[in-house]
């Protein structure tokens, strides 16, 4: 079968490479304004960018024949969890023809977690050779997480502009072509090296910035205009809060969560709200306990669980004085405009970074 | 003096009030609602709530900015589940923490967690945990609550006859309401689904119950239906809504769906509303499907004036009525 998924970051590299070994053709559309107007044209009006995304990269895979969507679903209350179900109606409703298999949590149902990889992986492999393959690429996600993790210390410490960039293209390139787990683990030895090769400033001290929010704009750079780019050049050091080989432990398997964010969360808001609401808040705390110097929230237009967030961080921000600075997204936000409030937000951390020292010495 | 509890007008005002202001008047308190939904109201919640919030979210500010100086507490339930499957909007959940963290200079708030998902056990917990700031006499808690049930019982029931809140509540109370619900056989039959504190607050909605009544049209809501009427329309959804209001308003649509009782159905929603994009899909396709239903979203948000509404209104009932002759 021709199969597509989601769109997300670099996760798209180890989704292709799982579909490919199970033997279908796969059809990967990476985001493009093309796909965002296409989603907007058949999406509701209020629905979330995220949707929006997807709903086009869906129909730009179907116009390619693309005749099986593999997708997640999620329990609530953030509506993400029914967003395959409702794209499902559309494109079924625009006359497209094909078959959607939705992961719901190995928590809420055994057999149709296990069936629907039946679904997926046909009847040829054991159990054994699937769990082998789930095992090799998951180790693959880790280790892009890694390099990319790796990247945002070195970018904004770099002399030439744009090297991290192209030498990250480059290190993507290299873990998916790579086969085996001791192929992925040579590949992972390499990319740190051609990124700790790239020429850098070692006395350069950098701001910090931690980013919060929502994941899917979070980590896919065409969602968020490529903010950790942006900030990278402007000599800022980004850590993004939110991975998807750590979403993905805490929301499939029974993994408890010990990070501490909930903790963190508490005094200011003492409930699940969906989604990365409660992260948001709390991982605002841990980066203030952290040194940070700023965050900064991330949210698609209308996502609830982060309107819940931004009202309550103004609270923290003052508590933990840290200054936080939310941006959201929807198919209008213009590159310009979010680059001239990042240039200001910067600006102004760095001038209360040097005010505090000042007063220090 | 009494102890002095504020409700805000809005919200889950328009599901529940009976039941609490019952229950904390037989325990002696004195339950002090929120004025009317007006321009200020409104204004001053805009003006305090995180811009991105939707206008009931930025209306329920509003509301408790005007009973701030006029009580003791404030009553916030934060409403989890209450059917023990689904939960509420994600902001529902966060409400007393946005409060808290948005507005200074609070009385204190009352704002259990009413979470039954935990088993049935868990309401007699909340009920006292309630109570117990009124009178540390356990019996006298559970009695009012029972009193209170039963008075909200008779509320619903009121609803299911066609009543609008503001009508039942008068009813209630034992005073007269002037509206004439035996609609004759011919007349226009219109759905207007949405949520409560959308469709009944009269200044939000701008009456459009009473608007559509006026033209001649009889209206039918959510709350005329039976749980049971609803639940039978779950196996239509490939997964049940999360949320318990959308689930309601969708499942309300496919049953008017499919019985074909109406000629009209309006989706009433408020702008930025995050589930509502999902609701207003599902029930603009379930219309689709039925060739002799007419369909039509009516967003309102803080800057919704009557006259726009009304125009549209009647265009509606105009259209119906064009459609009826053909």
């Amino acid at each position: 079968m021709k199969v597509t998924f989601p769109y997300m970051g670099t996760s798209n590299i180890v989704f292709k490479s799982i579909m490919e070994e199970l033997g279908h053709e796969v059809v990967v559309k990476k985001p493009s304004k093309r796909t965002l107007s296409l989603g907007t044209e058949h999406a509701p009006e209020f629905a979330c960018i995220p949707f929006k995304i997807l709903l086009g990269t869906y129909l730009e895979s179907l116009e390619e024949g693309a005749d099986l969507i593999v997708t997640s679903g999620g329990r609530g209350p953030c509506r993400a969890g029914h967003y395959a179900q409702l794209q499902e109606k559309i494109l079924h409703n625009l006359g497209y023809d094909f078959e959607m298999v939705v992961f719901e949590a190995l928590t809420d149902s055994f057999k149709d977690f296990f069936s629907n990889i039946r679904k997926v992986a046909g009847s040829e492999l054991s159990w054994w050779q699937i769990f082998k393959l789930i095992k090799k690429e998951w180790y693959r996600l880790m280790v892009l997480d890694d390099i990319e993790r790796l990247t945002h210390k070195v970018r904004p410490r770099e002399l030439k502009k744009g090297t991290t960039t192209n030498v990250f293209a480059e290190a993507q390139e290299i873990v998916a072509v790579a086969k085996t787990e001791e192929e992925i683990k040579k590949a992972k030895e390499k990319s740190f090296e051609l990124l700790n090769d790239v020429p850098q400033d070692p006395n350069y001290e950098p701001l910090k910035i931690g980013i919060i929010g929502e994941i899917y704009v979070v980590l896919e750079p065409f969602a968020n205009l490529e903010l950790e780019k942006t900030l990278g050049e402007m000599g800022v050091e980004v850590d993004r809060s939110i991975y998807l080989t750590g979403w993905t432990k805490d929301h499939t398997f029974f993994v408890p969560k010990k990070d501490g964010v909930e903790e963190a969360a508490k005094p200011y808001l003492d409930q699940l709200v969906g989604g990365h609401g409660l992260d948001s808040v709390g991982n605002t705390v841990l980066y203030a306990q952290n040194g940070f110097d700023g965050v900064i929230q991330l949210a698609p237009f209308t996502c609830i669980p982060e309107i819940v967030a931004k009202s309550i961080l103004p609270e923290v921000s003052k508590d933990w004085n840290i200054p936080f600075l939310t941006i959201f997204l929807d198919e209008k936000t213009g590159k310009a405009g979010v680059t001239t409030r990042l240039e200001a937000f910067v600006d102004l951390i760095a001038k209360k970074r040097d005010e505090a020292r000042d007063r220090i010495s | 003096m009494s102890v002095r509890i504020g409700i805000p007008k809005t919200l889950s005002y328009y599901v529940y009030y009976p039941l609490w202001e019952k229950f904390f008047t037989e325990l002696g308190a004195e339950v002090v609602v929120s004025q009317n939904t007006s321009r200020r109201i409104v204004d001053d919640g805009v003006k305090e709530t995180v811009n991105d919030a939707c206008v009931p979210i930025k209306l329920f500010h509003g509301h408790v900015l005007n009973l701030k100086d006029k009580v003791d507490y404030i009553f916030i339930p934060r409403l989890v589940s209450v059917n023990g499957e689904q939960i509420y909007c994600p902001k529902f959940l966060g409400l007393p923490d946005m409060i808290k963290s948005t507005l200074r200079g609070l009385p204190e708030v009352i704002a259990p967690k009413i979470d039954l998902r935990k088993g049935r056990f868990e309401l007699l917990k909340i009920v006292y945990q309630v109570g117990s700031i009124l009178t540390k006499n356990l019996l006298q808690i559970y009695s009012a609550f029972k009193e209170a049930k039963s008075y909200f019982e008779d509320f619903n029931n009121l609803l299911k006859e066609g009543y609008t809140v503001e009508e039942s509540l008068k009813l209630l109370e034992g005073e007269e309401v002037n509206v004439d619900l035996g609609q004759e056989e011919s007349s226009l039959k219109v759905a207007v689904l949405g949520y409560p504190y959308i469709t009944y607050d009269p200044y939000i909605s701008v009456n459009m119950i009473q608007k559509l009544r006026g033209l001649g049209a009889e209206v039918v809501t959510t709350d005329m239906l039976t749980h049971r009427q609803l639940d039978k329309q779950k196996p239509k959804l490939k997964k049940d809504l999360f949320w318990t209001f959308s689930g309601e308003v969708v499942k309300a649509g496919y049953h008017y769906c499919e019985t074909g009782e109406i000629d009209g159905l309006i989706h009433v929603t408020a702008f930025g509303c995050g589930p509502d994009f999902m609701v207003d899909k599902l029930l603009e396709l379930a219309a689709k499907d039925k060739e002799d239903i007419a369909f039509m979203t009516l967003t309102i948000d803080e800057h919704t004036g009557e006259a726009g509404i009304v125009t549209r209104l009647e265009a509606f009932v105009d259209m119906l009525n064009l459609r009826r002759k053909h």
